[in-house]
Parts: structure tokens; C-alpha cells; sequence
């Protein structure tokens, strides 16, 4: 019953997307095919990406709004570390993920030590990283290296003309990853522990810095693929990339039905939520004739939607769990 | 609330004699000066439950917290089966051997129990948990607790009192010597209790020692072969259940001697007071009124004129009694009537309107508010009572917080000083100004001389009689039982938060308080020798 319950989020989410994907096929004839699945991906695989690391921050009851601008930087970074100091594509993305992986242990040791809020700290990492970004170039930058026009190319091919491209598929290895981490180790249980209560999870006996200072660095570097992930798609770097992306993000972490609060979640609901939103800017690009501002307001409205639920779902928790105190028997 | 099993069928047993297995000598600890441990001992036997008590600030927290490297003592040695340990922090206590358990579950309740039990150890292969091993292993833990959960069940699906066993079987898994509870029944009811005492009993069976820091007598009867009393910091005395009747438990802790009865010329004429108030009908009354898990149902009529004390240990319910009636918390049973008028008293904001005041017992969170003056502090609850469609001027407020500070005599005599730069006791009446202020017609005191100095105790006293005087009814919480017994004209006795004596008239006294507390009614055996013929 209480499996169920906890389910329950991620199978509403689920089942509005299913529902949502069936309007979109009734309406549209050409929609129901795994080319459409596909492009969804690979639309939304940066999205996908970050949302992960999201998922991570919010269960263990942070927030992380720099991943934006993360991706900002990575992108500009990548276009003149390979455009202009000619370094091999590959060392380049080494080297921002660790930078990118650097900054979100910064930023989660200064949540640690200086016990800051991480809505704070992360506020003041969104606008190191977009400065720094801004610093770097402030045009665009087309990154021609041959490593980028390969890989945009490299897809694997499906029936019906669907592709399977390398962003897509760095998304899939993101998210089965993440259930992984979060699911089936310790560390995801320290993510789980640490938004019950954090308190509890120091007096027994967790490392709560260390388990921060990780969790932040997993969100950033996440980041950076989601940067490297972005830069592939648009094959240029700009400083202006992924703004707002943090806010897209945290909406899919909690229409997945992620508890803003922390210490419930799944790593799929928020794969779901990523999907929800691209399978509104598909409808939109499929009409032709909406602006695509509805697909804000369409977000906005399920963000409602979704928030109302959780509440509604906590609540009749509680009160079925204070009807059935007890369960034990000595 | 069915009464726990009573220590008349349930003596402990002789107390485990032989080699102690934790020993703590000299324990003395100071902050700023003052001493919050001075030189205290404990000696734990194997297979023993050991009763920590005292009352507030009697150093029983400062002592957990200093034997398990929370807080790090000044001086004192603390040995584990012959060995000195020092233990610096609360991870490093349970590897050696000393596990804490609190009163607020310290475990994630959105965790599935078999995670509980082994967060941090979790079984793993290849760096994932292995799910199947760790539940299965949960299961034969909470076994030996005969606790059946599903343990992929989250936490909190589990009643309190099983969340608390789930957090002693962590204890006691991470190879535990020692387990010292601290008030871990306080959120529990009868039947949980008797849950969480089986599992003690079966823990101290394998040997292992139990300190067990509670509120409850009874419970303390129930379970604990020995008893060490700490007062203000000191120890008080140490001695094993059975030779430790109740009454002399509670007279230890109060630190107060039978022998020691007020003069009765302290007591203003009962007759007097008769004639001036307490034949006056009861304007406010409580019948059967209670609240499950809070406090038992219990009978009250105020009149004006009329001063009814509150008395009982810690924890007792007085405080729980008087949030009822100011509408702090809420009644699940009963009524109540103002005026011969049914009230809900749902919020204090009611209660207000209905010309109660409440001065509370946290005079520093709940009462004052230390950055406005003493003016400001004053016209507070009146300014709440005429609601902001209706503020006081400014005229007003200079008059009435200057009429208050020349009654009361709060020095110094400046209404524009912040409040929190005042002296507690000044503090204390500028508080009772600002319910005067309201003219109510029943005043509740909680503690009013608690913090307080001598002189400042005996105005505040000397004011509680001008104000019954004058035909206000009075509640008053006190653990001052000299002061009580000066200016109540009933006494209301509580234990293990029901209301269980009231006294009144000649009734009223020290040693008649304190048997009423100790329940040693001198009809009966004293419960310990009741013990011991059982």
C-alpha cells in the first residue's frame, strides 16, 4: 500500500505523458512513430542530462541553479579551447568536466562549511559561471572540428528512418546510470537519508560533508556533459546557452514527482518529466501556428498540476498512516 | 491512559552485582563559568537498567552528552569493562561500545527500515548494496526484538514507539555495550511503552547496560534495578530501586526535606481570602477536558479571587494544562464553559478575547521580545486584543506603560530601554504587565519566579496576592513549593500528565504536595516494599 503510494507520483507522470503522446497522435497523423520518440530524445538529451544531477540535489533537499550557466561556460569554453588554443576535442572535454566537477565541490563545501543555504550558494555559482562565460566571448562561436561534424552524423539507425544519435544515447547511459547511483548504493542512500533528515543522517553516522560536496559535484559535472552534450547539438559555443535551463530542470525534477522538499524521487520520473516537456514543444512545432511561449505556459500549468498532487497524495499518507499506527507486535 | 504495568507486579530483580561494566568518576564540566557537572559518578552493571534522573538543569543532558563525546567534560574518567575510553565525538562512542538513543527518533524516516539499520554499512558487491542480503539480515535483527516489519517498508509507515525500537536495534547491532536512552518513552503511549520495556528487558538479559533518562516514575519503577539522582549538577544520591521508596525518589530530586513545613503565618488568613473571592461562583470551568497523549481529562473551576497552583515534577502535564486552556493546544475531550457558556478555546487569539493571559514558562523564546522596549513589550497583548483597526496611541501607550512600571516597580523606570537589557525579573513583571494591561480576568503563570532573584521572587509573590485580591483568578505553575503552598488556595497535584490530588485548605502543604507527587499515600506500603513482598 505504502510502495504504491510512494510509486504513485512517477505512474501519474508516466500516464500523463502516455496520455499526452496519444492526443498528439490523434491530432497530428504522422506523430505516432519512433522517429518522433527519438528526435525527443535527442531534442531534449541535454535537458535529460542535467535533470539527473537535479534529481540528486533536490532529493537530498538542495537546489542547484547554476546548471545553466554551467552549460553556458561549457559551451564557450569547449569553442575556444578547440577553436582557438587547438586542443584535441576529447582532452577538452576532460578538462571542463573536471573544472565544471570542481566548481560544484566548491560550491558544496561552501554549503558545508560556511552553512550556507544551497539556494544562496548555487545563486551566486549561476552568475560566477555566466560572468566567466561572458569573459571568455560574448559571440558566438562555431566550433568546425572534425570530431563535432562526425559525431552529429554518428547515429544508430533504427526502423522507419528513426536515429539514434550520440546525445540521445549519452542521455539513456545518464539516466540508467543515475538509477543506479541513486537506487543501489550507499551513496544513494546518503542522497535519501540526508532529505529525511539531515540531522538524523550525521548521528548516524554519515559523512553529510563529504556526501554534499559529492552530490553538488555530480550536479556540476553533469552540467558539463550537458554543455558538451549542447555544444554537439548546436556545434557552437555561446555565452548565452542554456540560460534558464536550471529552472527547466527543476520543473522536470518535480513534475517526475520529486519532492521539492527532499528524500523522495526516482531518477525515471524525472526522465518522464524531461519527456512531458519536450512532448510539448513537439505539439507546438507540429501545429505551426501556437507561439512557442504555450509551451511555458502548458509547463507552468502541469508544474501546478503536479505540486497540487504531491500535497493531495502527502496528505492522504498521513492520515492513513495515523490510522494504522502500531504494526508491531511483541 | 491505562496506568504501565505497576512496580507492585513487576519488582525488578536483585540488581546484577559483579564488575561494573561502564564507570564514569569525577565528571565535572563548566560553561562560562557555571558548573554544569560537578564531580558526579555512575557506575553501570552488565545487564542493567540504570535510571538517570532530575529535574530541569539538573545535568543530566551535559552528563549523556559528555560520556558520549558530544561535549567535552573538564574533568572525569569514564571506563568501558575496566578500560579508559575517551570517545570524541558520538561515532566514535558507539565503536566503543556506547550507543545513544534520543527522544526524537534520530533515523530517516523516508528510508526503508533494512536501510536504517545499516546506512553507512550497508552489505555491498561491486559497490551496490545488495539489497536481498541487507533485508535479509534486517529481518533476523529485528528478530531477536520479535519485531516483524516489512523492512522495504519506508520507516515511517511505523508507529513511533517501533521507529524507536528500529533506532535501539541499529544501537545495539553496532555492537553495544551500552545503550543509554534518553527520554525514550516521552512521545509513547501505555501500550507502546510495554513494547519498548519487553525489548529492554531482553537487552539486558544479554548482558548489556542501559542508562535510562526519563520523566516517569513508574517507569522507572518498572524497569530500572538501580537509580542515580543528579541536582544541580551534583549528585544527588544513587541507590538501588528497592531500597529507594518513591517518596524519598521525589525528595531527592527536589532536594527538599519533609521535616521542612512552611510556617503557617506565611499563608494569608484562609478566612479572609474566603470571604473575598472563593465563595464567588466559578466564572470559567473544565470538565472531563484532556487531550490523548497530552494530558489525561481532568476537572478545573476558576473563580475570581481564587489562586490554584499547579504542582508535579517535570513533564508532568502542568505546562500541557495550561496551553489547553489557553488554547495553545487543543482538547480532544471534554468541555468548557466561560460565563456558563460553552467555549471551544480553539486558539489563543480566543482565549484572549475571552480575558485570559498567559505569561509562559520560556520567558527568552516565548514571552518577551528582547529588541522592543519595555513599552512596546507592555502594550503587546493589548494592541493584539483591540486588533489593528484600532491602535493605541501614542499617549496611551506612554500612560499605561508608565502606570505599569511605577506599579510593578520595573527598574530601571525607562519605557523606551529594549526589554532585553532589563534584568530577568524586571523582565518578568514587564511580561505580567503586559497581560495586567489587558485586565484579564484569569491569569496564567507559568514558573513566574524561575530565573529569577530573591528579592524579585517575593515581589512577584507579594503581586500574586494584590491580584487575587483585586478578583483576579489566578493558574499558577510552580516548582517552588514553598511559594505555592503561600499564596494557593487549591493545589492541584499532576503526575505522568493526568491531574491526580487536589488540595485545598489546610491541605496545603510542602510534605502534603510532595506525597501527593511520590503518590505514598501513608495508608498504604511504601511501593518498594510492595515490591520486595511481591
Amino acid at each position: 500500500m505504502n510502495a504504491a503510494s510512494r510509486l504513485m507520483p512517477v505512474a501519474a507522470t508516466t500516464a500523463v505523458f502516455l496520455l499526452g503522446f496519444l492526443v498528439c497522435s490523434l491530432t497530428f497523423p504522422n506523430f505516432a512513430s519512433l522517429r518522433v520518440v527519438m528526435n525527443l530524445f535527442t531534442d531534449n538529451a541535454f535537458l535529460g542530462i542535467v535533470a539527473v544531477g537535479m534529481t540528486f540535489v533536490i532529493i537530498s533537499g538542495g537546489i542547484d541553479l547554476s546548471v545553466g550557466s554551467v552549460i553556458g561556460f561549457t559551451t564557450v569554453f569547449l569553442a575556444i579551447a578547440i577553436e582557438r588554443w587547438g586542443v584535441p576535442p576529447l582532452v577538452a572535454f576532460a578538462l571542463v568536466l573536471v573544472i565544471c566537477a570542481l566548481f560544484g565541490a566548491a560550491m558544496g563545501a561552501a554549503i558545508e562549511y560556511f552553512e550556507l543555504p544551497p539556494f544562496i550558494v548555487t545563486l551566486a555559482g549561476m552568475f560566477l559561471a555566466r560572468g566567466a562565460s561572458f569573459l571568455m566571448s560574448t559571440e558566438s562561436i562555431p566550433i568546425t572540428a572534425d570530431l563535432y561534424s562526425h559525431l552529429a552524423d554518428h547515429a544508430l539507425r533504427l526502423p522507419g528512418g528513426a536515429r539514434l544519435t550520440v546525445p540521445a544515447m549519452i542521455m539513456i547511459l545518464v539516466v540508467l546510470g543515475g538509477m543506479v547511483l541513486l537506487h543501489l548504493t550507499r551513496f544513494g542512500a546518503n542522497v535519501y537519508a540526508l532529505g529525511g533528515s539531515r540531522v538524523s543522517t550525521a548521528l548516524m553516522g554519515v559523512n553529510v560533508t563529504r556526501t554534499t560536496i559529492r552530490i553538488y559535484m555530480l550536479s556540476a559535472g553533469l552540467a558539463g556533459l550537458s554543455g558538451i552534450v549542447f555544444s554537439l547539438y548546436t556545434s557552437s559555443g555561446y555565452s548565452l546557452s542554456g540560460v534558464g535551463v536550471e529552472l527547466d530542470a527543476i520543473a522536470a525534477v518535480v513534475i517526475g514527482g520529486t519532492l521539492l522538499s527532499g528524500g523522495y524521487g526516482f531518477v525515471f520520473g524525472t526522465f518522464v518529466g524531461v519527456l512531458i516537456q519536450g512532448l510539448i514543444q513537439t505539439y507546438i512545432s507540429f501545429d505551426g501556428s501556437l507561439s512557442s511561449w504555450w509551451a511555458k505556459i502548458a509547463t507552468g500549468l502541469l508544474l501546478f498540476a503536479f505540486i497540487g498532487f504531491q500535497q493531495a497524495t502527502l496528505r492522504l499518507a498521513r492520515r492513513s498512516r495515523r490510522h494504522a499506527t502500531g504494526g508491531a507486535h511483541a | 491512559m491505562v496506568p504501565i504495568s505497576s512496580p507492585h507486579d513487576d519488582a525488578p530483580a536483585a540488581p546484577p552485582s559483579g564488575a561494573p561494566l561502564l564507570e564514569l568518576t569525577g565528571f565535572s564540566k563548566s560553561f562560562a563559568g557555571f558548573k554544569a557537572l560537578d564531580q558526579v559518578e555512575l557506575t553501570l552493571r552488565a545487564g542493567e537498567a540504570h535510571a538517570l534522573l532530575g529535574e530541569n538543569g539538573a545535568g543530566k543532558s551535559t552528563l549523556i552528552k559528555c560520556m558520549t563525546g558530544v561535549v567535552h567534560r573538564d574533568a572525569g574518567r569514564l571506563s568501558l569493562d575496566g578500560v579508559e575510553i575517551a570517545p570524541r565525538s558520538a561515532e566514535e562512542a558507539v565503536k566503543a561500545g556506547i550507543a545513544t538513543v534520543y527522544q526524537e527518533v534520530n533515523l530517516a524516516p523516508n528510508l526503508s527500515v533494512a536501510q536504517n539499520l545499516f546506512l553507512g554499512r550497508q552489505p555491498t558487491r561491486f559497490g551496490l548494496v545488495r539489497e536481498g542480503e541487507m533485508r535479509r539480515r534486517a529481518t533476523a535483527v529485528l528478530a531477536e526484538f520479535d519485531l516483524d516489519l516489512d523492512v522495504a517498508a519506508p520507516l515511517e509507515r511505523y508507529s513511533v514507539a517501533v521507529q524507536h525500537i528500529v533506532a535501539i536495534a541499529r544501537a545495539v547491532d553496532q555492537s553495544a555495550r551500552v545503550l543509554i536512552l534518553d527520554e525514550p518513552t516521552a512521545s509513547l503511549d501505555a501500550h507502546e511503552v510495554e513494547i519498548l520495556f519487553a525489548v529492554l528487558r531482553k537487552l539486558k538479559a544479554r548482558g548489556i547496560g542501559i542508562v535510562f533518562v526519563t520523566h516517569f516514575l513508574d517507569q522507572v519503577y518498572a524497569i530500572c534495578e538501580r537509580i542515580t539522582v543528579l541536582r544541580n549538577g551534583r549528585l544527588a544520591g544513587s541507590a538501588t530501586t528497592a531500597e529507594l521508596p518513591r517518596l524519598d525518589l521525589v525528595r531527592m530530586m527536589l532536594g527538599r526535606e519533609l521535616a521542612q513545613a512552611t510556617a503557617p503565618a506565611e499563608r494569608a488568613p484562609l478566612a479572609a481570602r474566603e470571604v473575598a473571592g472563593a465563595r464567588e461562583a466559578a466564572f470559567a470551568t473544565f470538565e472531563n477536558y484532556g487531550k490523548a497523549g497530552y494530558v489525561a481529562p481532568f476537572d478545573l473551576a476558576l473563580r475570581p479571587g481564587h489562586v490554584v497552583g499547579l504542582a508535579g515534577l517535570l513533564g508532568s502535564g502542568r505546562t500541557e494544562t495550561t496551553r489547553l486552556i489557553f488554547g495553545a493546544a487543543h482538547a480532544d475531550s471534554g468541555t468548557a464553559t466561560v460565563d456558563g457558556a460553552r467555549v471551544a478555546l480553539a486558539s489563543p487569539a480566543e482565549a484572549l478575547h475571552l480575558g485570559f493571559g498567559y505569561c509562559p514558562e520560556e520567558r527568552k523564546t516565548e514571552g518577551i521580545v528582547a529588541e522592543l522596549t519595555v513599552r512596546e513589550n507592555i502594550v503587546l497583548a493589548l494592541q493584539a486584543r483591540r486588533g489593528v483597526t484600532r491602535p493605541l496611541s501614542r499617549r496611551e501607550q506612554d500612560e499605561i506603560a508608565a502606570k505599569f512600571i511605577r506599579l510593578l516597580d520595573i527598574r530601571p523606570p525607562d519605557p523606551e530601554r529594549p526589554i532585553g537589557l532589563l534584568s530577568g525579573g524586571n523582565q518578568q513583571k514587564a511580561l505580567l504587565a503586559r497581560w495586567l494591561a489587558t485586565q484579564p480576568r484569569l491569569l496564567i503563570l507559568d514558573e513566574p519566579t524561575r530565573g529569577i532573584d530573591v528579592g524579585a521572587h517575593a515581589e512577584i509573590i507579594a503581586l500574586i496576592r494584590r491580584l487575587c485580591a483585586q478578583g483576579m483568578a489566578l493558574l499558577v505553575v510552580s516548582s517552588e513549593l514553598e511559594e505555592i503552598v503561600t499564596y494557593a488556595d487549591e493545589v492541584i497535584v499532576l503526575r505522568d500528565r493526568a491531574h491526580v490530588a487536589r488540595l485545598t485548605g489546610d491541605d496545603i502543604t510542602v510534605p502534603g504536595i510532595l506525597a501527593a507527587i511520590a503518590e505514598a499515600d501513608p495508608a498504604q506500603p511504601p511501593p518498594a516494599a510492595a515490591g520486595r513482598a511481591a
